[in-house]
């Protein structure tokens, strides 16, 4: 299963404050040790909110929001997405992280992404319902 | 912590942890099935005393602590032993005296190599292929006995079994804890390559049982694959297979329909295609390729496979090109079962009757004889060129010839679909 890693922001890398080259050569470490475990699928750092935005939906309107946004501590700063076995192997391996935000206290949070199997109620018939009469009615080659 | 939250802890940290401490016990005692049973007692002393003390800061230093100081009693006390003992013994006892930190510092400095030289001895060629697999699941992937069995639907003690004499046959070929060097790394790396592909495909398609795909044995195998390539970053052949693996298992979740039956390439739909294990596997096969290692045999699956990937809709598939890398790939690995593949691809450049000839051809090979594929493809070509009461025919053989149930439904269904059409 994977799991995503969010990395919350602090007042630091929302007013982009870069990590020392002492934590960079740490996290580099330790992105390194998740490469050779196999369970590293993706990650980056994001730059702070200021350079980012949102856009709100209510009912058909859509409304455009700049940056910065004010609640840093739901802000995220960086992600990463995990391959792993379980939910606890994900932590065991959030506990090894080196502290992200050194001199602050910042948070490391753990969200499991959604499998297609998490949708099949969502998809009863339809769509899946039409590829299985394809399937048998088509006769294509096999092939991987 | 609730017990069975601590129970759960453990179980990820032995997940995250066995493989390197195997390995560097294996080092330390020259004998692998020792180390796996060392490596279990700390795993035992960790489950007994977890729950009352509380999870360590360092759980790997506390399990390789545990592990080494079992060691050196099962020197000092075992009797079974005593051959070990005189060429060991010694050793130990000398390595236990100096100080535990310079000890744990050489453990660290030579984590990546202990990792490889365990790799190379579960896939050694004293052990069968099946003996291989069950270790190197047991030892790299820290799946258990009963993962294993699952995974490959045998019963549990058939697993172990294996697992022990593979230990044992290790033992007294005294195989010795090692990466090869020169000419054997090639032959021994390919045997690695081969049971880390051969865990992927049985997960990929299932040989047997209701299942067709089995993704978590997926997972292991690219896992196992991930850690090969960062083990040994400049062996083109290990980016191509982990390439290879990472395109096949971007199209898993499009692979099964609703109810579980097996959809094929052609039909799936592409927007369930995972396109970060897509991305993953084109950057993967660049790099085997960048290595030189385009006209090895993983490499260049991988690059027929990232034709597939490239192709928005089948209609876009360059069948061109797959059909030249078949070629090659048969030059490469002269084998019926790649030029019937080669068929298939020569029937969508130029025809179902151009293909035919290649399928047909093969009918004769007496290493075909009982392989469902080769009536499956050669019905296909059937179908498409009318012959619809001969296609019957071969999809009924086809279904009757394999081992999954997923398949031969598949197989019945598109049989009895003939028979209707051509009435």
């Amino acid at each position: 299963m994977r799991f995503m890693i969010l990395i919350k922001a602090t007042k630091d890398s929302e007013t982009g404050v870069l990590p020392s080259t002492e934590l960079l050569t740490e996290m580099g470490k330790y992105n390194e040790e998740l490469v050779k475990a196999g369970i590293l699928l993706a990650g980056e750092g994001l730059h702070p909110s200021a350079k980012g935005a949102r856009v709100k939906f209510s009912g058909g309107k859509r409304t455009v929001i700049d940056g910065p946004f004010a609640e840093t501590k739901e802000l995220i700063a960086g992600f990463w997405l995990w391959q792993v076995k379980s939910k606890e192997e994900a932590i065991e391996w959030v506990k090894r992280c080196p502290d992200p935000m050194p001199g602050t206290e910042s948070e490391i949070e753990i969200r499991q992404v959604f499998e297609s199997e998490d949708f099949a109620p969502s998809d009863p018939t339809g769509e899946l319902m039409e590829k299985e009469r394809q399937l048998r009615e088509r006769t294509e080659s096999k092939g991987r | 912590m609730t017990a069975s939250a601590t129970q759960r802890a453990i179980d990820a940290i032995w997940r995250i942890e066995s493989a390197r401490l195997i390995a560097g016990l294996a080092r330390l005692v020259r004998d692998v099935g020792l180390a796996e049973e060392l490596a279990q007692d700390a795993l035992v002393a960790a489950l007994e005393r977890w729950p009352e003390s509380g999870i360590p800061d360092n759980p790997g230093a506390w399990l390789m602590a545990t592990a080494k100081h079992r060691a050196v009693d099962l020197f000092r006390r075992n009797k079974r032993l005593e051959r070990k003992h005189e060429e060991l013994g010694l050793e130990l006892e000398a390595q236990q005296a100096r100080t535990v930190p310079e000890l744990d510092a050489a453990l660290d400095d030579d984590v990546g190599d202990d990792l490889l030289r365990l790799m190379f001895t579960a896939c050694h060629p004293v052990l069968s292929t099946e003996a291989r697999v069950a270790l190197t699941l047991r030892l790299l992937g820290g799946l258990t006995t009963g993962e294993i069995a699952r995974a490959f639907l045998v019963p549990e003690p058939t697993v172990a079994q294996r697992i022990v004499r593979a230990k044992r046959t290790l033992s007294e070929a005294h195989v010795p804890f090692e990466v090869p060097r020169g000419a054997e790394l090639e032959a021994r790396l390919s045997s690695v390559l081969q049971v880390i592909y051969l865990v992927f495909n049985e997960g990929y398609s299932a040989t047997a049982g209701d299942d067709w795909v089995r993704p978590a044995l997926c997972e292991d195998a690219l896992r196992l694959g991930r850690i090969l390539a960062g083990l040994v970053p400049k062996e083109p052949e290990v980016h191509g297979l982990v390439a290879l693996m990472e395109l096949q298992a971007s199209r898993l979740r499009a692979r099964v329909g609703p109810s579980g039956e097996p959809v094929l390439l052609l039909d799936q739909n592409r927007g369930r295609w995972d396109q970060l294990l897509i991305r993953r596997g084109l950057a993967a096969l660049e790099r085997a390729e960048a290595l030189g290692g385009a006209r090895g045999p993983y490499t260049s699956q991988a690059a027929i496979a990232a034709c597939h990937a490239r192709a928005r809709t089948p209609a876009e598939t360059d069948w061109m090109r797959i059909a030249a890398l078949y070629e090659a790939l048969v030059q490469l690995v002269p084998s019926p079962v790649v030029e019937l593949n080669r068929a298939v691809a020569v029937s969508m450049a130029f025809g179902p009757a151009a293909g035919l000839e290649i399928v047909d051809a093969l009918l004769s090979e007496r290493s075909l004889e009982d392989y469902h594929l080769l009536p499956s493809v050669r019905g296909d070509l059937l179908v498409k060129l009318g012959r619809l009461d001969e296609a019957r025919a071969e999809f009924e053989r086809a279904a009757s010839l394999t081992h999954n149930e997923r398949e031969r439904k598949l197989l019945l269904d598109r049989a009895r679909a003939s028979s209707r059409t051509s009435t």
